[in-house]
C-alpha cells in the first residue's frame, strides 16, 4: 500500500510539468489529496497493509505522522488552487508540481524504516520545497531560498554522517552493519556506546535544524516569512513532523540501548532552550510571519521537551504532532489571507483585520489563543498533557521553565496579534474594499474546527491511534 | 592494495589544504571535483569481490562529482562571471594553517576512538572527520556564494568516505539517492546562486542581509 501513497503524487507531479494550462494546473492538487487522504485512512482502517517490506514499514508513529501531513494537506490544497487563482499571472508548473512531490516524499518518510531511506526521503522534501520559498521572486525571497537551502543541506549532511555513525555503531564483534530500524531496536543492546552518542548528538543536530530547534532556526524566520503562506501551513506542520519523526526513530534506538538518560537530558534542554529563544524573539516582533515562524521554533521545542521527558508526556507529545499541525495550518493560511488584504506583513501598516477581513482576521486571533495553549483548543490538552506528564516524571524544574516560557511567548505573540487584528484600519488601506474568497477562507474555518474538535473530543479510533503511537514510542509494542 | 588505499586518502587530504588555500574559484572547483572522483574510486579498490551493483554506484559517483557537478559549477561561475575570492573572512594562510590543525586532530583523535571493527585502512575515519571540518571551515569563512557551495561539497565528500565502511548498510537505492539528491542540490544551488548574482549585481553573500531581527 505504501507504493501508491508515494508514487501517485510523484506521477501526477511529473503530469503538472506537461500541463500547458496555468489555470487547470492547481486542480490538479485537490484530487490527488482527497485520494492520497482517502488511501491514509484506507490504511489505517486495515493495519494488515501496514508492512511491504523491511524497508516500508508503517508503525503507529508514522501512521500519526502521514495522518497528519494528509489532511494538512488535503486542506491546504483547496487553499492552494485559490490562492493559484489569484496569483494567476505567474506562472505556478514549478509550485504545483513541487507541491504534489513534497506530498510523495514526505508519505515516504512516513513509510521508511531504512534510516538511510528515510535520509534520501527528508532531503528530498528540502529540495522540493526550496522552489516554493522561491514564488514570489523577490530579492529578499532569494535570500530566504538561499539560507534555506544552504542551512538546511548542511543540517542534513549532518544528519547522514550521524546515519553513518549509527551504522558503524552496530558493527560489533563481526556483525554487520544495518541501518534497519527493526535490527537496530533489535540488538540496541550491543551498540558501540561512543558512536551511539557521537550519532545522536550528529542527528539531534541535523534533523534539529530541519525541525527549526534554537540555536540552528535562522533560516526559519526568513523562509517562513518569504514563502506564500500555504508553503508556511505545509513547512510548519508537514516536514517539521517528518524531521520529527526522525528524531523520534535515534530516540528509540537510545533508550532501547539504555541511553535513554543521555538523550533525554539532550533533548529536554534542547526543547526549553528553543522554546526561551522562540519566546525572546517574539517579543516586540513587527512582522506577523515571522512572528509564526518563532510559534513553530516554540511548538518545536515543547515537541522535543515532550519526547526528553518521556513516558508519562508521551501520549500528550504524539497528540501535539497533530494539534500542531492544525493550529499551524490555521495560522498560517489566514496570515497569508491578511497579508493580502493589506499588501503588508508589518504591525506598522497592519491594524484592525477583524474589520477588513471579518472571516481571516477572526480565525488568526482564534488560531493565536488555540497555539498559545489556551482552552478549550487542542493544543491546550496536549500542552497540558506534557505539563502534567514533566510533573509526574518529577521534572519539577523542566516544568517550572516550561511554564514560565510559554507566559512569555503568550505576552510576546499576543501583543503582535492584537495589534493586528485589533484597532482602525488605516485610511489608505479602508478606501479599498477588500472581499474574501471562499477558497482561501473555507480551508481555514476547517482547519479551526478540527483544532477546536481535538480540544473537546478526541475520537476514539484517533486515541487509540495516539495511545499506540506513544506505547510504541517507549519500545512497549 | 592497502597501500594504495592509504596513498589515495593522503592525497584527498592534501586537496583539502588546497581548496582552503587557492583563490582562484576555477581550480576549487577543479581540485574539489578531482576529489570527488578519486573518493569514487576508493570502492573499487577495497573490495575483493567486486559485484554489479557496487561497480554502478562507484562508476555514478565518479561520473556525477568528477564531470557533472564540476561543469554545472563552471558554467554558473562563468555566467556570474566572477574569478577569485576576494577577502574571506579568515585568510587563505590562516585557514590553511586551520585546516592543518584539523587534520591534525582528527588524525590524533582516530587513535583514540573506539573502532568497532577492522576497517580497510584505518586512515578511513581520520580522512572523512578531516574532511567534514574542512568543509565546514570554508563553508564559514568564504563570502561568495559559489565558494559556499564548494565548502558544502567537501563535507559531503567526507561523509562520502565514511560510508566507505558501512557498504552492508546501504543498499544501491540509497546511495543512488543520496547521489541524486547531491546531484539536485548543486543544480538548484546553482539556479539559485544565479538568481543572487542577477539581483543583487554580486554572489557575496554579505549582501544576503536584509532578513535579519
Amino acid at each position: 500500500m505504501a507504493y501508491p501513497l508515494i508514487l501517485l503524487p510523484l506521477l501526477v507531479a511529473a503530469l503538472a510539468l506537461v500541463v500547458p494550462s496555468n489555470r487547470f494546473r492547481p486542480w490538479l492538487v485537490p484530487p490527488v489529496a482527497a485520494l492520497h487522504l482517502a488511501l491514509t485512512v484506507y490504511v489505517l482502517a486495515n493495519p494488515s497493509l501496514a508492512t511491504v517490506s523491511e524497508s516500508l514499514i508503517l508503525d503507529p508513529m508514522g501512521r500519526i505522522v502521514l495522518l497528519t501531513v494528509s489532511v494538512l494537506f488535503f486542506l491546504c490544497s483547496f487553499y492552494a488552487a485559490g490562492y493559484l487563482k489569484i496569483r494567476s499571472e505567474r506562472s505556478n508548473r514549478i509550485f504545483v508540481a513541487c507541491l504534489l512531490a513534497f506530498l510523495g516524499l514526505i508519505s515516504l518518510v512516513a513509510w521508511s524504516h531504512h534510516l538511510g531511506l528515510m535520509w534520501v526521503a527528508i532531503e528530498g522534501t528540502t529540495l522540493v520545497t526550496a522552489p516554493l520559498i522561491y514564488f514570489n521572486r523577490t530579492k529578499l525571497s532569494i535570500e530566504a531560498t538561499w539560507k534555506y537551502l544552504l542551512v538546511g543541506s548542511v543540517g542534513i549532511a549532518l544528519a547522514l554522517l550521524g546515519t553513518f555513525f549509527l551504522a558503524y555503531s552496530s558493527m560489533q564483534d563481526g556483525m554487520t552493519a544495518s541501518l534497519s530500524l527493526i535490527d537496530l531496536t533489535g540488538r540496541a543492546t550491543l551498540l558501540s556506546k561512543p558512536w551511539l552518542r557521537a550519532s545522536f548528538i550528529l542527528l539531534l543536530v541535523g534533523y534539529g535544524t530541519k525541525m527549526g530547534l534554537a540555536p540552528m532556526h535562522t533560516w526559519k524566520p526568513d523562509a517562513y516569512g518569504e514563502a506564500p503562506g500555504v508553503v508556511g501551513a505545509m513547512l510548519a506542520g508537514g516536514v517539521t513532523s517528518g524531521a520529527f519523526l526522525a528524531l523520534t526513530r535515534i530516540y528509540q534506538i537510545c533508550t532501547a540501548s539504555g541511553e535513554g538518560a543521555f538523550a533525554s537530558r539532550l533533548l529536554t534542554f534542547m526543547g526549553l532552550f528553543s522554546i526561551a529563544v522562540a519566546g525572546l524573539f517574539m517579543i516586540g516582533q513587527r512582522d506577523f510571519k515571522r512572528m509564526l515562524a518563532y510559534s513553530s521554533v516554540e511548538h518545536m521545542g515543547i515537541l522535543t521537551l515532550g519526547l526528553g521527558i518521556g513516558g508519562p508526556a508521551l501520549f500528550a507529545t504524539v497528540l501535539h504532532v497533530v494539534t500542531n499541525s492544525m493550529t499551524k495550518g490555521t495560522l498560517f493560511l489566514s496570515a497569508g489571507n491578511i497579508h493580502r488584504a493589506y499588501s503588508s506583513k508589518l504591525t506598522d501598516q497592519v491594524s484592525g483585520a477583524i474589520r477588513r477581513v471579518p472571516l481571516s482576521g477572526s480565525l488568526f486571533l482564534a488560531g493565536f489563543l488555540a497555539i498559545t495553549g489556551s482552552p478549550p483548543f487542542g493544543p491546550f490538552i496536549s500542552e497540558f498533557g506534557i505539563l502534567n506528564g514533566a510533573f509526574s516524571a518529577g521534572r519539577y524544574l523542566s516544568a517550572g521553565l516550561f511554564l514560565l516560557f510559554l507566559l512569555l511567548v503568550f505576552i510576546g505573540m499576543g501583543r503582535t496579534v492584537l495589534k493586528v487584528t485589533q484597532g482602525e484600519i488605516p485610511p489608505d488601506i479602508a478606501a479599498q474594499p477588500w472581499k474574501e474568497s471562499f477558497l482561501t477562507v473555507a480551508p481555514v474555518i476547517a482547519f479551526m474546527a478540527l483544532v477546536l474538535l481535538l480540544g473537546l473530543y478526541i475520537p476514539p479510533p484517533l486515541r487509540e491511534l495516539i495511545g499506540d503511537a506513544a506505547a510504541w514510542l517507549e519500545n512497549r509494542v | 592494495m592497502i597501500n594504495l588505499l592509504d596513498a589515495l586518502l593522503v592525497i584527498v587530504l592534501a586537496m583539502n589544504l588546497f581548496a582552503l588555500g587557492t583563490s582562484r574559484i576555477l581550480s576549487v572547483i577543479r581540485i574539489v571535483g578531482t576529489q570527488g572522483a578519486l573518493i569514487g574510486i576508493i570502492p573499487l579498490l577495497m573490495h575483493e569481490h567486486l559485484t554489479i551493483p557496487s561497480i554502478l554506484a562507484s562508476l555514478a559517483a565518479i561520473v556525477l562529482k568528477g564531470i557533472v557537478i564540476p561543469n554545472i559549477m563552471i558554467k554558473a561561475l562563468r555566467d556570474a562571471q566572477i574569478k577569485r575570492e576576494i577577502e574571506p573572512l579568515i585568510g587563505f594562510l590562516p585557514s590553511i594553517l586551520l585546516g592543518a590543525a584539523a587534520t591534525a586532530f582528527s588524525l590524533l583523535m582516530s587513535n583514540h576512538l573506539a573502532v568497532t571493527a577492522q576497517a580497510a585502512s584505518s586512515l578511513i575515519i581520520s580522512t572523512s572527520i578531516a574532511s567534514v571540518l574542512i568543509g565546514f571551515i570554508i563553508l564559514t569563512t568564504r563570502v561568495k556564494a559559489l565558494s559556499q557551495v564548494l565548502g558544502y561539497l567537501v563535507l559531503e565528500n567526507g561523509i562520502y568516505i565514511f560510508s566507505l565502511l558501512l557498504v552492508e548498510a546501504i543498499p544501491l537505492v540509497v546511495e543512488m539517492g543520496m547521489l541524486l539528491d547531491l546531484f539536485v542540490t548543486v543544480f538548484v544551488i546553482s539556479i539559485i546562486t544565479n538568481h543572487i548574482n542577477q539581483a543583487f549585481s554580486s554572489m557575496d553573500t554579505r549582501r544576503l542581509s536584509s532578513l535579519k531581527e
